[in-house]
């Protein structure tokens, strides 16, 4: 059971290794925000898992601060892009990329 | 009793990963925004739910089943607090003045224009 835990804490992190290519292309930086979201929630299972299959407790309580941090810091993107729009960069400004449209 | 356990454990946490795998699929190969927030917010929450419930008969005390079950609900109101926002944030601005780009305009009740008098 250890070992199967573990694989699927190893896949998880691979599928969130995979998504975080969406951070190199991705037109716009909401779509790297995205990105990291992923990584919040991917990253909070594969503890999870690596936690029960250890018997370490303490990885659980750290998946608890990833989940929190991954929500701050997607509350910090969206304040940070209202903050560039009203200092109306449009062009080069978050909220601008964010609206470009796609391939 | 053990063994009925793990196979829920194995079932349930095979399932989570297959909703994890989907929403990275998702999240490469949707053509838009607001569709890769969609794919995201909703399969990851999904395969984080499926591997905590695969989880829940490995953890020992009910301590354990308590902080799964927390890390969960955290991770669910994060995500849906973050989609609304981060929805929010790109939303494309001509979408106030119509609702969909198939709809007919909204016409206001006292605009001059209405189409009653041609």
């Amino acid at each position: 059971m250890t070992a199967f835990l573990l694989g699927a804490a190893a896949f998880i992190l691979g599928t969130v290794a995979l998504g975080l290519v969406r951070i190199l292309r991705g037109p716009g930086n909401a779509d790297r925000m995205l990105a990291a979201q992923l990584l919040g929630t991917g990253g909070v299972a594969a503890l999870l898992l690596l936690g029960v299959a250890t018997g370490v407790g303490a990885v659980s309580e750290v998946g608890l601060l990833l989940a929190l941090l991954a929500a701050f810091g997607s509350v910090a993107f969206v304040t940070g892009a209202g903050r560039a729009s009203d200092a109306s960069a449009t062009d080069s400004g978050t909220q601008g990329a964010a609206r470009s449209e796609p391939e | 009793m053990s063994l009925a356990l793990d196979l829920f454990t194995i079932v349930a946490v095979t399932l989570g990963a297959i909703f994890f795998l989907a929403g990275t699929v998702g999240l490469l190969r949707f053509p838009d925004t607001l569709t890769r927030l969609h794919a995201l917010t909703k399969a990851d929450n999904l395969g984080l739910g499926l591997v905590v419930l695969g989880l829940l008969p490995q953890a020992t005390a009910p301590l354990g089943w308590i902080g799964l079950i927390a890390v969960w609900l955290l991770a669910l109101l994060s995500g849906a607090t973050v989609g609304q926002l981060l929805a929010e944030a790109v939303r494309p601005p001509e979408w106030d003045q119509t609702r969909t780009p198939d709809a007919p305009p909204d016409v206001h009740p006292n605009a001059p224009e209405a189409s009653s008098h041609d």
